[in-house]
């Protein structure tokens, strides 16, 4: 009987995403005991934060597409409810307000809302299907704006950046002309002179440094210098597991965390770097696969963000710390150590699993 | 609709679908790819280039601290400014060995146990390729004597940094405030202003008065090198560097020579004075007596001096000019006038009898007059002279509580005068809401009678009477009172003025202020109440002199009953602008447990109004003596630099 339970529940896991997303964890925690100096600790605490993103991710994969789509609305609206919370009575820190404090516990909205959003679009373009017109794309356009502009403000412009594009590609898929598109794109490169012009000197400043850390070598550009350092010096094979020494003598900033993978450039080189972007290449292509298939518009619209979204956090990371992307405090997927971080990989890698095993129930319902 | 239709439907959605799909794989297949060329760039076309730079460890990156900006009184009298000091650093990575080479340091030149706990708390802060200082302070014997045994020393390095120096130690402390070593507070407060960065390499802060408030323009931007260096973390070569730019310079609206002079009149006695320019708002002195001097605090202050300084029952660290809250007494009552002139309920030829005391309606309680046997027939300009309290007693209940602090509030009490630094405290002007709110009490008629002679709940600093009086000088326009008068750019040397801010401009009838000044004028003629004041002065003062009963400043700490029985005597205040037709100076003097305004406080405004009036500068029997003697001395004396002298 109890084999017969298992058999259930494993029924609705995507065994080529989960054998990728093993791999890519198995290296992640090597690295991650290399770049903690060797930390049995933080190996430990990253491997509880593991086994609950495990956790979550069998559980949601085991909800059905249409449960999810019945928390659309509420999740968002809740998100949306705490993020104006946190603008008026936030905590501040790092002289951002971004926590709520609930008494208990503290919490960062924000993260929230990077499902609640893509969820909650996919679920109006799905309500609307076969009906869309423009005025639907300006409500769309609403309901990702308003959250987007509230973390902004925060000011917290990386996940503001990532809650859009999560939104964005929800909007893309649902078949938002190319017209709008390229005429947004023109409309802003022209709008760009004009904002320049309207900043002050010590913002001007900010910009620049983002765009160029090399301006700043003491600050933002110490982190880039002392990482292009560490993945240069990795060459082709790398100096082998444990024996980075820009990465073990405390040269690479936040290391376990955001700059993780100057760690893996420097002791695995070129060839190892080329593994990592295949797998990673397999997870984002395997999504693809299972939004392609999917039998309804809610679920397609999901996977397909969900997709991308994965996709943009790993260029965006490996680009940062390569130097060929502006500073912004984005983790590495499934590599970084962190629990928020994985936690909503779980949620979205379950959603992924739970859209491709639901596909025939949908069909035929 | 047919089920095939529907179908139909959603296959033609789905092939849109799939076609955007492959624009988004597209789109991830060209950002990996482009990722994987930066990859192979970085590892195998400049592989050599980055190997060798890890190796060698490599770059490191040396702060270049920009000077800090010099503060100047109004005629250039450099108040404070920097000079060179030896240091020894150590740059732990190039050791062979930290604890040996500190040890064998310390036989070659003095180590303190201060020196290393200094060390030790730097370390933890910083990279261990960056340079800390081990100690500080080296004099040219300590300096040579390490300069030939460098070569036993990889990784320890003489530089010589710039320290901060204020020529004249106490005077005007309060005002020019003082610089101290960067603390954990700091660094959280630069972490989240985003300055961390531009203070690597500096270790000081500005943390009171204009060091503090100027900060940002005192500080200056921190340039930098970057170095390969080698096996001994020595600079081989600069890849690239940036200049620092200093920071600006700063002229005060202060008179260093005026503060002198009012500090030395306070003669040991605890008090404040501010001056003000009433036109201008610019601050000519602002004194808080007992003061301290700044530079204990420059390299962090030893035990010993700040227990004296924090635990001296005369509170030297407080600046009362902002921080001290007093009764104004009977300064209080020239704006009280104007209040009842303005709203129409005192008006020219309306004159009272003074038995010597009030009583409100109903009522058999007596408030008494200071002066017992009353003065008899007071109009509103004599009763400014004489200070007749029953006359003020009368008007603050006509005008009603509300009615009196809405008016007088134009002139700043009751709130702060956001002068241009940190820390002043806004008094109090009571009012029924203000007593529900903090006792959830009722307020009752007998406290607006007191209030309208300056007792009671009534609270204000020297600054605020200060402002105040300057702010009546300048027929009801208010000019906000500063420290600063301009910012120089070191460079350029650029100058920047501070504006002028009107705070509040109050139209007054020129007939109801002139009865008001006019009583003024007549408190420094006979008659009045500081007729002495008034005496042989060559130009005309309009005063007005008060007693605040004792509440001593705000004290947290606990209260020594000996030393307050001594502090029991009232404290004097006297207020004053001259010249009368055309004030240039206003001024508020409080001296703490001085009795009367007229006879102790008043003195001090009169030197300092000689000075900015006349150019005079008070001869002191002592100071004339040791100037003499110092004078005789200097013949045989080796060279000084230019010491402090009070």
């Amino acid at each position: 009987m109890i084999r017969q339970w298992i058999g259930h529940f494993i029924r609705h896991i995507d065994s080529i995403l989960l054998a990728t997303v093993l791999m890519v964890l198995v290296v992640a925690l090597m690295v991650l005991y290399s770049a903690s100096g060797q930390s049995l600790l933080k190996v430990n605490a990253q491997l509880i934060n593991i086994v609950v993103m495990l956790g979550v991710m069998f559980l949601v994969a085991n909800t059905q597409p249409q449960h999810i789509e019945r928390i659309a609305l509420p999740a968002y609206l809740l998100g949306l409810a705490l993020l104006i919370a946190v603008a008026l009575v936030g905590d501040i820190s790092h002289g951002a307000r971004r926590w709520l404090n609930l008494g208990v516990t503290k919490i960062q909205p924000s993260e929230l809302m990077k499902l609640a959003v893509p969820i909650m679009l996919s679920w109006y373009f799905s309500k609307r299907e076969s009906m869309l017109r423009t005025a639907d794309y300006i409500v769309a356009g609403v309901i990702l704006l308003t959250p987007v502009l509230l973390i902004a403000k925060q000011p917290d412009l990386g996940t503001a950046t990532l809650v859009f594009a999560s939104g964005f590609y929800v909007i893309f898929l649902a078949g938002l002309s190319w017209k709008f598109i390229l005429g947004s794109a023109v409309a802003f490169g022209a709008a760009l002179p004009i904002l320049w012009s309207m900043l002050h000197d010590y913002q001007r400043r900010r910009v620049e440094i983002l765009i160029d850390p090399s301006q700043d070598p003491l600050g933002a550009g110490y982190h880039i210098i002392q990482a292009t350092i560490a993945i240069g010096s990795g060459g082709t094979t790398g100096k082998g597991w444990l024996n980075g020494t820009q990465s073990q003598l405390d040269f690479v900033p936040e290391r376990t965390t955001d700059f993780i993978f100057a760690v893996f450039a420097e002791e695995f080189g070129l060839v190892g770097c080329s593994l990592l972007l295949l797998l990673f290449t397999i997870i984002i292509g395997r999504a693809f696969i299972i939004a392609s298939q999917a039998k309804s518009t809610f679920s397609r619209l999901l996977a397909g963000s969900i997709a991308a979204t994965f996709f943009t956090y790993c260029f965006v990371n490996m680009g940062m710390v390569s130097g060929i992307l502006p500073v912004v405090g984005i983790p590495l997927p499934l590599v970084s150590y962190g629990g928020t971080s994985l936690l909503t990989l779980g949620l979205s890698l379950g959603l992924l699993m739970s859209v491709q095993s639901h596909k025939r129930l949908v069909a035929t319902d | 609709m047919g089920y095939s239709t529907e179908l139909k439907n959603h296959q033609n959605e789905q092939h849109k679908f799939r076609v955007r799909l492959v624009f988004l794989i597209l789109m991830v297949l060209s950002a990996f790819s482009a990722l994987l060329g930066r990859f192979y760039f970085l590892q195998v076309y400049r592989y050599d280039y980055y190997q060798t730079l890890a190796e060698n460890n490599r770059i490191s990156i040396v702060p270049i601290t920009p000077n800090r900006g010099l503060i100047s009184d109004r005629n250039g009298i450099i108040l404070a400014h920097n000079f060179f000091v030896y240091t020894l650093e150590i740059t732990p990575s190039k050791t062979d060995g930290l604890q040996d080479t500190i040890a064998e340091l310390g036989a070659l030149v003095e180590i303190s146990a201060s020196d290393l706990k200094r060390f030790k708390k730097l370390r933890a802060q910083s990279h261990t390729f960056e340079s800390i200082p081990i100690r500080t302070h080296l004099n040219e014997y300590e300096a040579a004597k390490f300069a030939v045994n460098r070569f036993r020393f990889p990784g320890v390095e003489l530089k010589s940094r710039l320290f901060r120096h204020y020529p004249y130690g106490t005077l005007g402390t309060h005002g020019i405030g003082y610089i101290s070593r960067i603390n954990e507070n700091d660094l959280k407060q630069l972490k989240e202003s985003n300055q961390l960065s531009n203070y690597k390499g500096t270790e000081h802060i500005g943390k009171a008065g204009v060091e503090q408030a100027y900060e940002e323009d005192l500080h200056g931007i921190t340039g930098f090198q970057q170095v390969e260096i080698d096996a001994d973390g020595r600079a081989v070569r600069v890849l690239s560097s940036a200049s620092p730019t200093s920071g600006n310079n700063i002229v005060l609206s202060m008179d260093a020579k005026m503060q002198e002079i009012a500090e030395h009149e306070f003669a040991g006695r605890r008090g404040a004075l501010v001056a003000i320019q009433p036109k201008t708002g610019e601050v000519l002195s602002m004194v808080s007596m007992p003061s301290f001097d700044a530079n204990l605090f420059v390299d962090g202050i030893d035990f010993d001096n700040w227990n004296n300084l924090n635990n001296s029952p005369d509170k030297p660290l407080i600046n009362r000019s902002l921080k001290g809250i007093y009764p104004p007494g009977s300064t209080f009552k020239p704006f009280v006038a104007l209040a009842g002139l303005e709203s129409g309920k005192r008006q020219p030829p309306f004159t009272i009898s003074d038995p010597g005391y009030f009583t409100l309606p109903n009522s058999r309680h007596r408030y008494r007059d200071w002066k017992p046997s009353g003065h008899g027939a007071v109009d509103m300009r004599r009763a400014i002279t004489v200070s007749c309290d029953t006359f003020f007693y009368g008007l603050a209940v006509e005008l009603g509580i509300e009615r009196l602090t809405d008016f007088v509030r134009h002139f700043g009490f009751g709130e702060k005068t956001n002068i241009d630094i940190q820390g002043e405290l806004s008094g109090l002007l009571p009012t029924p809401a203000w007593k529900q709110r903090r006792y959830k009490q009722p307020w009752y008629m007998g406290e607006t009678v007191i209030v309208g002679i300056g007792q009671g709940y009534t609270l204000v600093t020297p600054m605020q009477l200060a402002y105040a009086t300057a702010t009546l000088a300048n027929n009801g326009k208010a000019i906000r009172p500063h420290l600063v008068n301009a910012i120089v750019n070191a460079k350029t040397n650029q100058v920047k003025m501070l504006p002028h801010i009107i705070a509040d401009q109050l139209n007054l009838s020129a007939q109801n202020l002139d009865i008001v000044k006019l009583g003024m004028m007549d408190v420094t003629r006979p008659g009045g109440t500081a007729a002495a004041i008034g005496a042989n002065a060559g130009y005309d003062i309009a005063a007005k002199t008060g007693t605040a009963q004792v509440v001593g400043i705000k004290q947290n700490e606990k209260y020594n009953e000996k030393l307050i029985n001594e502090r029991h005597r009232d404290h004097a205040w006297f207020i004053a602008y001259a010249p009368a037709e055309d004030p240039k100076i206003a001024v508020a003097v409080i001296v703490e447990n001085g009795s009367h305004g007229g006879s102790t406080a008043g003195p001090i405004a009169r030197k300092v109004m000689d000075y900015y009036l006349l150019g005079k500068v008070p001869v002191d029997p002592a100071a004339a003596q040791a100037a003499a003697a110092a004078e005789a001395a200097v013949v045989n004396a080796p060279e000084v630099e230019e010491e402090p002298h009070d």
